[in-house]
């Protein structure tokens, strides 16, 4: 791979994280009970979820197509893009299980870390909880 | 109850897919929060700054929005403690299983038309509507 300056890649990456979670705060999604109030279809349904996710694919699905046909990015030799096409049972259990967690308590990770700073114990415990699901994934399925 | 924000919603969800769009252009890189996070767990060497600054930015972007927006973060928890840590560790095991979540699959996977990500979306989307109606109607969580 092409040696390039890390540097910028770092800021870049702390921007776009700083602009993700302006997207989630503007959009409200940091709030469990906004994004519950989406999944529950049956209550005082809230669409809001669903122009947040519009809005996303709005800008990625035409930007992506430009970019992915540029020779490589700003700031690094290559892309690094997932490989797998397959559908297999792996993507639609994780998917399922994902899907639980989720509407059990209207997290998921962006927000779930961007709702840290609002210093709520809870969440602490959320994002820990959630290493722990991961540590026990690779711990299973992750061994070499 | 909340409020339909559909302006907000739109306009935050486009700062979504702006940061995902500097993410590729730049880096060249999914921005897949699950899988950013996961990997500070599993570190490879060469490959923890960049995830660590972009979830420095994520918390950085939470405690800045009550001076950007002049409001404190819309944070309002649902469940209880218990609760949450069983919802936690659903979400971590879930998005390693499946290889992603709401943004690696939904924004960033459908962004590019991955086939997998269009059914992951699916499938968790529908999994979570048919969760949240029985804890809510059902178990009363």
């Amino acid at each position: 791979m092409e040696q390039k300056s890390k540097f910028p890649l770092l800021i870049l990456a702390f921007v776009a994280g700083l602009i993700f979670a302006f997207g989630l705060s503007l959009s409200q999604m940091v709030n469990p009970a906004k994004v519950l109030n989406f999944l529950d279809l049956a209550g005082d349904w809230d669409p809001t979820l669903a122009f947040v996710m519009g809005g996303a694919l709005l800008v990625t699905v035409p930007a992506f197509r430009f970019i992915l046909r540029l020779p490589h990015p700003l700031l690094s030799g290559k892309f690094s893009l997932p490989t797998k096409r397959d559908i297999d049972t792996p993507l639609l259990t994780g998917a399922a299980i994902f899907g639980l967690g989720w509407g059990i308590a209207g997290l998921c990770p962006g927000p779930a870390i961007t709702a840290l700073a609002s210093g709520l114990l809870p969440v602490f415990g959320f994002v820990a909880a959630m290493a722990a699901g991961m540590f026990v994934h690779m711990a299973l399925f992750e061994r070499k | 109850m909340t409020e339909f924000t559909p302006v907000s919603g739109l306009l935050g969800g486009m700062l979504i897919g702006l940061s995902a769009v500097l993410m590729l252009w730049g880096a060249g890189r999914i921005t897949g929060i699950s899988g950013i996070y996961g990997g500070l767990l599993k570190p490879q060497r060469g490959d923890v700054a960049w995830r660590a600054m972009f979830v420095a930015g994520l918390i950085g972007g939470g405690l800045l929005w009550p001076f950007v927006a002049g409001e404190s973060l819309p944070v309002d928890l649902q469940v209880d403690w218990p609760v949450m840590l069983l919802a936690g560790a659903l979400v971590g095991f879930g998005t390693r299983r499946g290889g992603g979540c709401t943004s690696g699959h939904g924004v960033c996977g459908i962004g590019r038309l991955s086939q997998r990500s269009v059914v992951a979306t699916i499938v968790f989307m529908l999994a979570a509507f048919v969760t949240t109606f029985v804890t809510r109607h059902f178990i009363g969580l």
